[in-house]
């Protein structure tokens, strides 16, 4: 008789979802699917505004990571307007981009997974979290907050607020850097650097006791999309689309992030409200790829930051071709964290940074805008349409959670399928079929454009749709 | 202010004695002895209309609430501004005005410049009790430089005097009854194609909200003057007024 493991919701991710794993006759994983049970419609609520306002209503899709969502959506804007923005904006812009993806990989790190690393896939669910991480290694715990207080820090300064600021506009940005608020920025910078470099010397040597994990977690071969910049290294704003196969060839290159819609395409199923987008080329599900980190870091030729490319040289030794394991998004992102902190100070260290023309200003001049950048979890598409009044007539957002959708369907699936052997399940099975999830970080409330509370239900559903066993986490 | 001619009448209001000439109304001598009420209709230099029902006021003797704005003074009247009854009723009133239209402030791009938001954090405001409405209200972004969003209108009807009393245009009007009511423009033209509309954004600057805007701009902008420099617009209102006053 069949039957189904339903994990439900989630723990310790960003929004509301399930698990449904499904056994055979004799008990073995058959299929695992990855259920996003929220609806949101920024898409179609946005309709009939002004478009300008977009960049602000459709960052309030999300608290984690709102600026990434003004930056795509402004530079959407950008295109509406068909300006050039001038320098400084986009240089500040790219400073606000990098403190979001710091503070978001400090979050996904530090607060929601290293509980899993360092205190054990098995540890008590009771100290499974940041408090267990707190008695375990406060260092680690005080790394992990000074570098999220960073990052909020550098937001706040610019835009005036850590969540939600509306300081990034079509145009370029509402008001320029401070002499003084650089000095606060730069002061900052050497604590956040020790903090990062002092976690990856003490955590590297963890991740080895998880080879299990490594194997497991999503390893299987896949596309790598995202953005590289003109000399193929790491980029967050701007640049051209990159997708390279599971051994590391390129396989599109320059990809125009304006004509996305030519070469990806989205798949809707039943049974989720996140759709499935994948290279348009290669169908479906062989086009499906991965974003976010561990893509970043697979696609580029160097990362461009001296201490950065020193961890990607690391990065790069974990496996021959592209590095598939998507246990290693870890190691990843505490690299881009690295990153972001030596590119900040790039570019507070370029004088032009404190010039006062930091904005454009025009008309619409184009009755549609495409805005593409790296947000924390993978490429963030947002594209707006509007009517001659400038009011939105259509919106479609591509999320970096969504791009990895079919790889988290694939990762539990393969997890499931080793760790979970019985009609018995155990805290530690549904845990790593958990933590899979969580290497992804997914932002479930920007890919289905939730709220909500995050207590987890497990089930085990035979093929009658009797509950034969239940799990209760809150 | 005594005007001439006029007679001088003496009450108290919250147990302070005041004195005002009879033309004058309950708010006016608020105002000059610097005790607060709220309102979102009233504006110096405007005729009054008591549409937005914020200044209501108790008057000893009288069960009824009577608002500040078009009550005028009387001999001996005693005056209560600020009773828990007046706070709650106030209270109550600011969210059915929350209740019926879309004005979510995080995405407005009024959002801490306006007077119905800065009064729901004076007052205390801490939820809306009412089921929300939010009918489809369509926005008029047609004329070039400003844009009307009737979602975030509380019918005030400030634009509507500014622009007969004082620009002369009177370009709009309310159509419509109860929720289906409408700031128009014309006889409900689009904005854009208005023949009488003098784009002088004389309404701009007196709307409490975020009804009426700068096209392409919201609060973060430092170019979004009109409504941040309302209180320099406002003594222009009233020498405007006396102007028109003493022509007529």
């Amino acid at each position: 008789m069949s039957r189904i493991i339903t994990i439900d919701p989630i723990t310790r991710i960003e929004g509301h979802s399930k698990i449904t794993i499904h056994l055979d006759d004799e008990g073995k994983v058959s299929d695992a699917r990855f259920h996003v049970t929220q609806f949101r419609g920024f898409e179609k609520f946005c309709e009939g505004r002004p478009f300008y306002e977009m960049p602000s209503l459709m960052a309030r899709t999300c608290g984690i990571c709102p600026v990434s969502h003004l930056v795509a959506g402004a530079k959407a804007c950008d295109e509406i307007l068909a300006v050039k923005v001038p320098e400084t904006a986009i240089m500040l812009r790219r400073i606000m981009n990098l403190s979001q993806i710091i503070q978001s990989h400090a979050l996904s790190f530090f607060y929601l997974s290293s509980p899993d690393i360092v205190l054990g896939m098995d540890s008590p669910v009771a100290d499974r979290n940041l408090m267990g991480i707190v008695k375990a290694n406060p260092e680690l715990a005080k790394n992990g907050i000074l570098l999220r207080k960073f990052g909020q820090k550098i937001i706040e300064l610019l835009g005036g607020k850590r969540i939600h600021p509306s300081w990034v506009i079509a145009g370029g940005v509402s008001a320029p850097l401070t002499p003084e608020q650089r000095q606060t920025m730069l002061d900052s910078i050497p604590e956040a650097l020790k903090a990062i470099q002092w976690t990856l010397d003490t955590v590297k040597p963890v991740f080895e006791n998880f080879r299990e994990e490594m194997r497991t977690f999503g390893n299987f071969p896949s596309l790598f999309m995202g953005l590289v910049n003109e000399n193929n290294e790491l980029e967050h704003y701007s640049g051209k689309l990159r997708i390279v196969d599971s051994v590391g060839n390129i396989i599109a290159d320059k990809l125009d992030p304006q004509k996305y819609y030519e070469y990806i395409e989205e798949r809707v199923e039943p049974w989720t409200f996140m759709k499935f987008p994948y290279y348009k080329p290669l169908g479906f599900p062989e086009g499906t790829y991965r974003v976010g980190p561990l893509a970043r870091m697979n696609i580029i030729d160097r990362c461009g930051t001296p201490l950065a490319d020193q961890e990607w040289a690391e990065f790069r030794d974990l496996e021959r071709g592209a590095v598939l394991s998507s246990f290693h998004y870890h190691f990843a992102r505490l690299i881009e964290i690295l990153y972001g902190i030596e590119k900040i100070q790039m570019l507070l260290d370029d004088e032009k940074i404190l010039s006062t023309h930091c904005r454009a200003f025009a008309e619409p001049n184009n009755f549609e805008g495409v805005g593409v950048s790296e947000a924390p979890r993978g490429t963030l598409m947002h594209h707006y349409k509007i009517n001659e009044q400038g009011l939105v007539t259509w919106a479609n957002m591509i999320i970096a959670t969504g791009h990895n959708n079919h790889a988290m369907n694939k990762g539990i699936l393969q997890a499931a399928k080793h760790f979970i052997k019985h009609d018995k399940m155990t805290d530690g099975m549904t845990n790593r079929v958990e933590a899979v999830i969580r290497c992804y970080d997914p932002c479930l409330s920007c890919s289905t454009h939730a709220v909500g509370k995050m207590p987890m239900r497990i089930q085990l559903v035979n093929s009658t749709g009797d509950i034969i066993d239940e799990l209760i986490k809150n | 202010m005594v005007t001439p001619g006029k007679k001088v009448k003496t009450f108290t209001i919250d147990g302070k004695d005041v004195s005002g000439t009879e033309d004058q109304t309950v708010i006016e001598v608020c105002r000059e002895n610097n005790i607060e009420i709220p309102t979102l209709c009233h504006l110096e230099g405007l005729s009054e209309v008591g549409a937005c029902r914020l200044c209501l006021i108790e008057i000893k003797g009288s069960n009824k609430l009577l608002p500040a704005c078009v009550t005028h003074v009387r001999e001996g009247l005693e005056v209560i501004t600020a009773s828990e009854r007046l706070k709650k009723y106030r209270v109550k009133l600011l969210e059915l005005f929350f209740s019926e239209r879309n004005h979510i402030c995080s995405v407005c791009v009024s959002n801490g410049i306006c007077e119905l938001q800065n009064l729901a954090q004076k007052l205390g405001m801490t939820h809306v009790h009412y089921p929300y409405l939010f009918p489809k209200v369509d926005v008029d972004a047609s004329h070039e430089r400003f844009v009307l969003d009737n979602n975030r209108c509380i019918l005030c009807t400030r634009c509507v005097r500014v622009c007969d009393e004082i620009e002369g245009a009177h370009t709009w009007d309310i159509m419509g009854r109860g929720i289906e009511s409408r700031t128009i423009t014309d006889l409900n033209k689009p904005w854009g194609e208005s023949d009488s509309c003098t784009s002088c954004g004389k309404c701009v600057a007196v709307c409490p909200t975020g009804a009426l805007v700068e096209k392409y701009k919201n609060a973060v902008d430092k170019s979004f003057k009109y409504k941040k420099d309302k209180l320099k617009f406002l003594p222009y209102l009233t020498t405007m007024r006396e102007v028109k006053n003493e022509q007529s």
